[in-house]
């Protein structure tokens, strides 16, 4: 998979450098710096507490550290099994090997339940657990570091008075030298501002608002920034786009391919649901969606506000959109693919053609983001695997085509999705991203 | 379905040559002027549908031949009545259960027992049909012994051959000249004694189910008669909305289509092939304008608008007796919002339009009732219209099965001498189909000292349950043409059996009790009968404050239900249920809870108790149900795999609506309409294991099933979310944003 | 003129290449075991199996299985010579209403090809795609370890003969 996503951020438009050398060039800054800061790598333990009770804090302290859990996200990684909440165990692979998300119940022997709000602050903000190890940058606390501290009070709140859960997690499965924890020491000199966010000057309390949400708790950047070679987002491309779990993460900037310029009101709809305009989230950004879902929805507003704002006016080279994004060239998409246009009309036309009819379906394919993006993966998984609401959930279902349509067919629908529906070029190697994204295990 | 389908009517009115023929009905429905599906019992005297058609051979046939064909005015919908009714047959007549036919519900074939609803087949046709399967043997025995020239009673009768002593025999088929069994039933009947069935109480596999999993013609979306054409309408975007203008040029030019069919708001196209005819329908959308119509309740105002309607209001219980005096008392209030029946295939019918009479096949649950109906809406009268049922996709309740044989009827008689075939779209059932009515309940009961009830107030706030046929005005298609049939004004259904206040009645010793029932004429939307009707909601409603109550005083949920009830029917299915459950030693463990509830369905119904265990993720609020135990007393079992199947089903289903299901709506149109915008229970969230045990009660009346576990099932389960987290949910559906907020 | 191979038996059609499956499997050919259920790949009622995948018969157009071999219902048995996973489907009287059914059996089907041994939890997976209303899910379930029971033991009977 490191190789995967390295070899297609190399592809990425404003990439440079091949990922192995960069990858040199980090170790040798990764090893002078952790070497230079050796003495700092050792960092104290913090004394275990008598785990608090719920009568510790306010009850509206714990709703609102429910709503800033829901929206950073934590249970994306610290929860695998529904009914043993942030008990961990989820595997999350990075190109260095699996790291496991760890029980943040307060649990006492397994969990956090020994550690004080001072120790629970210091992990948030410097990436350092009670027993003073580093942990591994995985866990976003290159953002968390910047929320204030009655926010991460009231997070500490919610998660000391969640259920204890006994369940030890697996220890990381990483390759030398990425085990040895002191190293982060050196990563953090590099790569961890540690503090609040400064505040901001734009003098719009709503947009410093939804800054603070989208850099400090939601962690945007995370998967909207193309990564250095030490998986380190890179400062100067914060939101050009990156890559999550091998969906493509479209820009949050001027850059965004978009056909539809988002606007505050689509991106609020996006965020909060779904938007008639470009359609809803899929992949890794559907949880995120239903993460929001908890937070009031000023703050969900406010987040639109902010990305609207980086989004700017459309960078000026862009493929220009066309002046109605719908059905740009049927007839000569028609005439080019053939094949993919017979299989465009019977597979797909009867949703995706129903003027918008049909639920979660947009008035044309012409308005996903994704399909005038430089990566087919997206729409490729999609068309693979379908879309799927969580259980007993209102939510888009689309079926999943994989073994119905084969990797020439999915190139073929593609191929003619792309002339149909956008001005931007043809994506150049259809066929092997199909087999490549098909080969790959079968998620869920 | 009856048998096969020709291209002709005429084919359909021969070959049914037998020696007791049509003529046996026509006293049945001499009586029955309005045709309006309940004719005034002639018979009032006899058991179960016996009242309405007292002929004994309305019901049973016997032929020249030997061959026996027993005749139902009840229609298969998947719950098995067809192999029910058999199995009572079989056994009275003595007769091996593949010897006997079995018809449904045809206007032209069968008794009218309106409709195929209100868990009523097992009392009123398997009844009917059992006493007239005994009296037609006792009859034809009574004949032979003329014949033979002995008693009647040394005559043997096994396999449709009497046998005296001496060895002599003779057959029924020898019997049954002229019209012997054209005779009025009886009031009682010689029934086969409980130790010698050998039918009844056994689990006879279902006649249905072979088809069905092999993929032979089972259905009315089967049915392919030679010459047949298929239709598909397009619908107004929302109630109430009218076709202001129509370009139908472009599609009428197209080669596969033969026809654009437009009354007034009602529209349709028919094609030769079926894709032709969707795709046709969907570029006649495309080409039409709709004035759109009165606005919706607002989504989260639904409950207010509800409460600001005008209502009628009905006492339907007060009784007043000496009882301890209230040392404390509890108020709740319950609420159920809008669902759907949701039919996995959407309503079909097939209508052929020759020689100035119609014939449609359709799986509507009153043949008669929409015979009279069509028959309104197209001018014609009665006797030059015939419904025949055939099985469909379940239905439970009300659907959309009788608008689509209106659909059918109408575009049959725009292309006279071709069947048509019509197949509603996924969004036509669910944005058109009469919803299960949203209701709210209010219950106030004080307890004395000892923990004992004294006074019970309770008022229930609904729509009507029943916009069925007959009348034309209820059939959609009908309210679009030009000329339209306007919607009759609603009716709240009366009691014993209710609509709205189906069960609201508890069937607990209350000494002070009052019951009102404030019926609400006016429908914010379409609604009509989903199974249970108002008991789904009464019962859960009841069951969760006997829970709140049994709470309150600190009393065992099941003790204190079985302290309050004096039926020992039912106290005997509440011991069972939780004997079976293990509920007295049932294990404490963290999110996880168990819930108790109990109805008789109607009170005059079958009897269930169920047990149920749930599982809740706290951070998210999911309610899972993890198992079922019920007991079920349905009076007599016929078949008790059919009654486990049946309450099973009702459990899973209930469990859907009660923890998934709500109609939603925007200011002018119902958004909720696929199964993307109305989730339902799918497979990953089905209970691990469900139990039932049958109370079985031979000799006693046979009680229906099919609507039995519904108000149980969503009590037990907003129970068993209490016993597991303490917060109690009194709107269905349980919603896990409110339980996961309730557990921050 | 496109050929589809549907049970076994090649079929030479007239049909507009955009059709769905579901429509000429049972306009033009005449066979019931694919119903319509929404049209949108939504419930699973329309599922046949193509090379022993399953597929939604009423989002796939005819023209993307030309030469492949579909299977329908109607190819596992008839109701006088059931398959071994319509017999499960009998013996556990696996039905109510039974519209879903046909959908269910064939997806069961393809699973069983490809995992002769699934664990509960992979069957619940694999028919949670297929919706059923009545509520039979239990049986639906009970059918399907059945024919897999069953159908592992005529697998060791072959192997041992």
């Amino acid at each position: 998979m490191w190789r995967r996503l390295a070899s297609r951020r190399e592809r990425n438009p404003g990439r440079r450098s091949p990922w192995w050398r960069r990858l040199i060039v980090g170790f040798g800054l990764l090893a002078v710096a952790g070497g230079a800061a050796f003495f700092l790598a050792w960092q104290p333990a913090i004394e275990p507490v008598s785990t608090p009770d719920r009568a510790s804090f306010q009850p509206d302290q714990i709703r609102k550290g429910a709503a800033l859990a829901s929206a950073g996200f934590c249970s994306t990684c610290h929860t695998t099994d529904e009914t043993k909440p942030f008990a961990g165990g989820y595997p999350l692979k990075t190109p260095f090997g699996t790291i496991y998300g760890t029980n943040i119940t307060p649990d006492r022997d397994t969990g956090i339940g020994t550690w004080s709000l001072a120790a629970f602050r210091r992990s948030m903000r410097e990436g350092i657990d009670r027993a003073g190890s580093h942990l591994y940058p995985a866990f976003p606390y290159t953002h968390f570091t910047q929320l204030t501290d009655g926010d991460i009070e009231a997070l500490y709140a919610y998660l000391m008075t969640r259920d204890a859960v006994r369940a030890e997690a697996p220890e990381p499965d990483l390759p030398f030298p990425y085990s040895i924890r002191p190293l982060l020491a050196g990563w953090n000199l590099l790569f961890l501002r540690v503090g609040p966010l400064p505040a901001g000057d734009s003098g719009d309390p709503v947009l410093e608002r939804g800054r603070y949400l989208s850099e400090a708790l939601s962690h945007c950047s995370a998967c909207h920034a193309p990564r250095n070679a030490l998986r380190a987002e890179r400062a100067e491309l914060h939101f050009a786009g990156g890559m999550a779990e091998g969906w493509w993460s479209p820009p949050l900037d001027r850059s965004s391919p978009a056909p539809v310029p988002w606007t505050r009101e689509t991106l609020f709809n996006y965020l909060h649901s779904w938007d008639s305009a470009h359609g809803g989230a899929a992949g890794p950004m559907k949880p995120v969606v239903a993460g929001l879902g908890r937070l009031p929805e000023a703050d969900v507003r406010a987040i639109a506000r902010y990305v609207a704002a980086t989004m700017g006016l459309p960078a000026p080279d862009r493929p220009a959109p066309a002046e109605k994004p719908t059905d740009i060239a049927p007839a000569r998409a028609d005439e080019i693919h053939r094949r993919g246009a017979g299989i465009y009309r019977g597979a797909c036309a009867s949703c995706h053609e129903s003027g918008g009819r049909v639920p979660f379906t947009v008035a044309s394919l012409g308005q996903h983001t994704t399909l005038a993006g430089p990566l087919p993966d997206n729409v490729i998984r999609v068309i693979l695997e379908g879309v799927h609401p969580p259980e007993g959930e209102v939510g888009a279902i689309m079926p999943g085509y994989a073994g119905v349509l084969d990797a020439d067919q999915i190139a073929d629908l593609l191929a003619y999705l792309r002339v149909r529906f956008t001005n931007a070029p043809a994506w150049p190697a259809l066929k092997d991203d199909v087999r490549r994204i098909g080969a790959e295990e079968p998620k869920g | 379905m009856s048998e096969p389908i020709a291209p002709t009517r005429r084919t359909f009115l021969t070959g049914t040559g037998s020696l007791i023929v049509a003529f046996s009905l026509r006293p049945a429905l001499a009586q029955q002027e309005a045709l309006d599906g309940q004719p005034p019992p002639p018979a009032p005297h006899l058991p179960g549908s016996l009242k309405r058609s007292p002929w004994l051979d309305s019901w049973i046939r016997v032929d020249a031949d030997g061959s026996v064909t027993v005749r139902t005015g009840k229609a298969e919908l998947g719950q098995g009545i067809r192999t029910a009714v058999l199995q009572v047959a079989a056994e009275e007549l003595r007769l091996e259960p593949a010897r006997v036919r079995v018809v449904t519900a045809d206007t032209e074939e069968t008794a009218n027992e309106g409709y195929t609803a209100g868990s009523h087949s097992m009392q009123d046709s398997a009844t009917a049909i059992r006493h007239a399967a005994a009296q037609v043997r006792t009859l034809l025995a009574d004949l032979a012994a003329a014949r033979l020239g002995t008693e009647a009673a040394v005559l043997t009768v096994a396999d449709g051959v009497v046998r005296a002593l001496d060895g002599r025999q003779v057959t029924w088929g020898e019997l049954v000249a002229g019209d012997v069994l054209h005779v009025e039933a009886q009031p009682a009947s010689s029934f086969v004694p409980t130790d010698e069935r050998r039918v009844i109480g056994t689990s006879l596999p279902r006649l249905d189910i072979p088809a069905k999993v092999t993929g032979a013609s089972a259905y009315v979306q089967d049915l392919r008669p030679p010459g047949m054409v298929h239709a598909r309408v397009v619908r107004p975007p929302s109630p109430g909305a009218r076709l202001r203008a129509l370009d139908a040029a472009a599609v009428e030019r197209r080669p596969s289509v033969i026809k654009v069919v437009r009354d007034g708001s009602f529209l349709a196209v028919v094609a030769e092939k079926e894709w032709a005819a969707i795709t046709a329908m969907e570029a006649l959308a495309a080409h039409a304008t709709w004035t759109e119509g009165a606005a919706l309740p607002e989504a989260d105002r639904i409950f207010e608008t509800l409460a600001g309607l005008p209502v009628e209001e009905h006492v339907v219980h007060d009784s007043r007796a000496a009882a301890g005096s209230p040392a404390r008392t509890l108020e709740a209030t319950y609420r159920r919002r809008y669902q759907l029946h949701g039919s996995i295939g959407p309503s079909c019918a097939l209508a052929l339009f020759a020689d100035e009479t119609l014939t449609v096949w359709s799986h509507a649950q009153g043949m008669f009732p929409l015979r009279a109906a069509l028959a309104e809406m197209l001018r014609m009268r009665p006797e030059q219209v015939r419904c025949v049922h055939v099985e469909g996709s379940g239905c439970y309740g009300h659907n959309a099965a009788d608008d689509a044989a209106a659909d059918a009827a109408l575009i049959a008689r725009a292309v006279p001498g071709r069947p048509v075939r019509l197949q509603l779209m996924r969004e036509q059932e669910h944005l058109t189909e009469p919803c299960g009515p949203a209701m709210m309940t209010r219950v106030r009961a004080s307890l004395d000292a000892a923990g004992t009830i004294v006074d019970w107030d309770y008022a229930v706030r609904s729509n009507t349950h029943l916009t069925r046929p007959p009348g034309a005005g209820n059939l959609l298609p009908a309210q679009l043409l030009a000329e339209p049939f306007a919607p009759p004004r609603p009716k709240p259904l009366l009691q014993p059996e209710g609509g709205g206040d189906r069960n609201a009645i508890p069937l607990y010793r209350l000494p002070n009790a009052r019951v009102l029932h404030q019926f609400v004429p006016e429908m914010p939307l379409r609604v009509s009968a989903l199974r249970a009707l108002g008991a789904y909601v009464n019962v859960f409603s009841i069951e969760s404050f006997m829970d709140e109550l049994a709470a309150a005083v600190g009393q065992d949920p099941v003790a204190f239900r079985l302290q309050h009830l004096e039926d020992a029917r039912a106290q005997a299915v509440i011991r069972t249920a939780a004997e079976r459950a293990g509920w007295s030693d049932r294990q404490r463990a963290r999110n996880r809870g168990h819930g108790f509830a109990f109805a008789r369905y109607k009170n005059l119904g079958a009897y269930l108790a169920l047990a149920v265990e749930v599982e809740i993720a706290r951070e998210t609020g999911r309610i899972r149900l993890r198992r079922a135990v019920a007991a079920i007393d349905a009076g007599e079992a016929v078949n008790p795999d059919g009654i486990r199947n049946q309450v099973e089903g009702g459990i899973i289903q209930s469990t859907s609506w009660t923890l998934y299901e709500q109609v939603t709506v925007d200011r002018s149109r119902i958004t909720s309409r696929d199964w993307s915008t109305y989730p339902i229970l799918r497979m990953q969230a089905a209970p691990e294991r469900i139990e039932i045990h049958i109370l079985d009660r031979p000799g006693e009346p046979f009680l229906g099933t099919g609507e039995a576990a519904q108000g149980p099932t969503a009590a037990a389960l907003g129970n068993a979310v209490a016993d597991a987290v303490g917060v109690r949910l009194r709107e269905i559906p349980l919603r896990r944003d409110v339980l996961r907020e309730a557990l921050t | 003129m496109l050929r589809l191979t549907v049970n076994g038996r090649d079929h030479d059609l007239d049909v507009d290449p955009d059709t769905p499956l579901l429509y000429v499997l049972r306009d033009d050919l005449a066979l019931n075991g694919a119903r319509y259920g929404c049209g949108l790949g939504q419930c699973g009622a329309c599922t046949v199996a193509v090379e022993g995948r399953p597929v939604l018969s009423c989002v796939t157009p005819v023209s993307v299985l030309a030469g492949r071999s579909i299977l329908t219902l109607e190819g596992l048995g008839t109701p006088e010579q059931p398959g071994t996973i319509q017999r499960a489907f009998v013996a556990e009287q696996a039905a109510q209403c039974g519209y879903c059914i046909p959908g269910m059996i064939v997806r069961a089907h393809a699973l069983l090809v490809q995992n002769p041994d699934p664990s509960d939890a992979e069957i619940r997976r694999s028919l949670n795609l297929n919706l059923c209303r009545c509520g039979t899910h239990l049986r639906i379930l009970a059918a399907v370890h059945r024919a897999a029971r069953e159908t592992r033991g005529a697998a060791s009977e072959d192997d041992r003969s």
